[in-house]
């Protein structure tokens, strides 16, 4: 009888195609996600060497990072040129390396063009099982899906594309075990947000996390992307939650996805994918459901969390030296200071976007909170960017983009936006940016800006306040 | 790469926990298709302070750099490496550093050494006044006052550092390995491949 084994473990032990004397494996890469930004280098390197991609059919590429979100054809249908030449050119790379290499490419005018991470699981490009690399550390969303998928540097872009394979060391296993039911007003971004602020900016470091537990198999599989999106906040450079009906739902009948035989062999090996009975992981941490509230960051790292009924901690409040002294840093970039409730903390711009949080059910618990309501006058900025073309449209189809901008809201076209400012969608230094993004770094949303991690309802909620507000009181 | 085995000069003693890689450089500087000049967005936010560490005269090209727990946290992008190598940095020593930094540091001829908080405390008064020397063969930190701190290292990085080894090549050598797996996937799971849209 062979010996119990984690989710993880049994991804792992299907893709070894080499296992080497110390310990080091190659590592066979199902499906490598290409954007922008991190892939010039790699095509350039590919070119001086004289080498090729080995499979063009594992590889998608897509622009998202960089892509303006503002309309990007005139009204007789003409592309627009992006206004940054800098952009235009990262752009230009990817547009002409992908034809070059023979990689299938959506470009940035496409229905189905979206930030990479969403585009992947709704084109059933990623699917359960698989190995998943992109050059993006979100990467690790996709273990929502329960595919081993982790962010990677351009030198290992270059060495995916050329071989289809990385070198690995065998990562440790952590189990966060999330128990019972979640109160009204928490969702999927709550759960994750508390889970970094109990382990840590770095307590899944050399791990990769499997998430287990009933308010996890409750969630969707857009919640469970969400939740694993963030593995990373927490130190893990992957995430998983194990395939079951909600995931085989979701993912029948998307393009890429197997069909007929196909599938239901598929099915049938995903799940025997589950962790096994008895297998054991190198570290559990078991929370309770019930303990989670709506959930907001204070400080400038994603283990800065407290519910929304919290204060701003005092720098001396924490054991650790080093973190006094982060958490007093902190508090001076984000110009709060230590007993200051939560829900006192005015707000000036909103962001709803992002790999975490820019999928179909996050964009309807958004504007659940908004219908009927109008933003603050103190809200400046308040953008909405679907992950996805096809999320823009199926929004539109509900009627979410009127809800949006009859409450004075901006309705955007998909992209990464405001989440790392790299494209003109930026929080002025200074303000303060409720948002659903994923990482609220010194200078991450522009530099000087301060950023509040939160819900898209609790992003909805703030924007019609003005402040940080608990989405709950504002619930029927 | 450049091979790396011994380093001496002075460190950085930088010091900061969770210090992520938009903080090593902003997104704004990730807008190239090149590697190079990354240097000039190395640690632009805390540059902007005329009296920062990194542009003191004494760490001009100091060619090690100590850092808090978590160095490298974040977002994976290479231009971090590329940014540190073009100051000149060649080492990095701290508690703890993201997997995905290390990774990439190593791909660009930087050795992160971890080392226990205590001795990063050592070495950090050290650093202050006088210089660091750093053995990657003899896995070795040491000082002029008779410091002397071991540690750990992957002994493939360890050769690839050495070595100077470029992976893509060491890989291609698997080549037959590579095309027997993908031939064994195909008859064992065709469903892997991505469906004909």
């Amino acid at each position: 009888m062979t010996r119990p084994r984690t989710l993880y473990e049994k991804i792992w032990d299907a893709h070894v195609v080499e296992q080497r004397p110390d310990g080091t494996c190659l590592i066979f890469i199902d499906r490598h996600l290409v954007h922008e930004v991190t892939s010039p280098q790699a095509f350039a390197g590919l070119r001086a060497t004289g080498r090729t991609v080995r499979r063009p059919d594992l590889t998608l590429a897509v622009p998202d990072h960089n892509v303006p979100t503002t309309a990007r054809r005139d009204a007789s249908g003409n592309r627009l040129p992006i206004a940054d030449a800098e952009s235009a050119a990262q752009l230009a790379a990817l547009e002409k390396n992908a034809p070059e290499f023979g990689i299938r490419y959506i470009d940035a005018v496409a229905p189905e063009q979206g930030i990479v991470h969403v585009v992947g699981p709704e084109q059933g490009f990623s699917l359960p099982g698989t190995t998943i690399v992109c050059g993006d550390s979100h990467t690790a969303c996709h273990g929502g899906i329960g595919a081993l998928a982790f962010g990677i540097g351009t030198s290992e872009v270059e060495h995916v594309l050329a071989t289809q394979t990385l070198l690995l060391q065998p990562a440790k296993t952590m189990e966060v075990r999330v128990e019972g039911k979640v109160g009204p007003g928490v969702s999927a971004k709550d759960i994750i947000l508390h889970i970094t602020g109990v382990i840590g900016a770095a307590g899944g470091t050399g791990h990769v996390i499997e998430y287990t537990g009933s308010a996890i198999r409750a969630l969707s599989v857009e919640g469970r992307l969400t939740v694993s999106n963030m593995a990373i906040e927490g130190g893990a450079r992957a995430g998983l939650i194990a395939p079951d009906e909600t995931t085989f739902a979701y993912l029948k009948g998307r393009p890429y996805a197997p069909k007929g035989a196909d599938w239901d062999a598929a099915v049938e090996y995903w799940r025997s994918l589950a962790t096994d009975p008895g297998a054991t992981y190198d570290k559990t941490v078991v929370i309770d459901a019930a303990d989670i509230a709506p959930s907001v960051t204070w400080g400038t790292s994603p283990e800065d969390v407290v519910p929304i009924t919290g204060v701003v901690p005092a720098p001396d409040s924490f054991a650790d030296p080093s973190k006094q002294a982060a958490a007093a840093k902190s508090l001076a970039y984000m110009g709060l200071e230590p007993g200051t409730r939560m829900q006192d903390v005015a707000i000036e711009n909103i962001f709803i976007g992002s790999c975490t949080n820019s999928r179909i059910e996050d964009l309807r618990a958004a504007a659940a909170v908004i219908k009927g309501r109008h933003k603050a006058d103190n809200v400046k900025w308040a953008i909405v960017v679907p992950g996805s073309g096809l999320v823009k449209r199926q929004a539109e189809a509900e009627g979410l983009d009127r809800i949006f901008t009859d409450a004075g809201l901006e309705w955007r076209e998909p992209g990464c936006s405001a989440c790392l400012a790299m494209n003109p969608d930026k929080v002025p230094a200074g303000e303060r940016c409720a948002s659903t993004s994923n990482r609220n770094f010194v200078g991450r949303q522009g530099p000087g800006a301060r950023t509040h991690l939160v819900s898209p309802a609790m992003a909805a909620a703030a924007a019609v306040t003005g402040k940080l507000t608990d989405v709950r009181e504002l619930m029927a | 790469m450049t091979p790396l085995d011994k380093v001496e000069g002075r460190a950085i003693p930088f010091g900061l926990k969770n210090v992520d890689t938009d903080v090593i450089i902003p997104a704004h500087w990730l807008k190239t298709t090149t590697r190079e000049g990354m240097g000039r967005g190395a640690f632009e936010a805390i540059r902007k302070d005329p009296d920062n560490l990194f542009d003191r005269a004494e760490y001009q090209r100091a060619p090690i750099l100590i850092a808090g727990d978590n160095f490298g946290c974040g977002s994976s992008r290479e231009h971090a490496a590329w940014a540190l190598g073009d100051l000149g940095i060649r080492v990095v020593i701290a508690p703890s550093y993201s997997d995905i930094f290390s990774g990439n540091a190593v791909k660009n001829g930087i050795l992160p050494v971890v080392l226990p908080q205590a001795a990063i405390d050592r070495l950090m008064a050290v650093a202050a006044t006088d210089p660091v020397f750093v053995d990657l063969e003899h896995q070795t930190v040491t000082t002029q006052f008779q410091d002397r701190f071991t540690f750990e290292i992957d002994p493939f990085r360890k050769m690839c550092l050495l070595e100077g080894l470029d992976e893509i090549s060491l890989t291609e050598k698997s080549d037959a390995g590579i095309g027997a797996y993908e031939k064994k996937l195909d008859a064992d799971r065709p469903w892997m491949r991505p469906a004909t849209v």
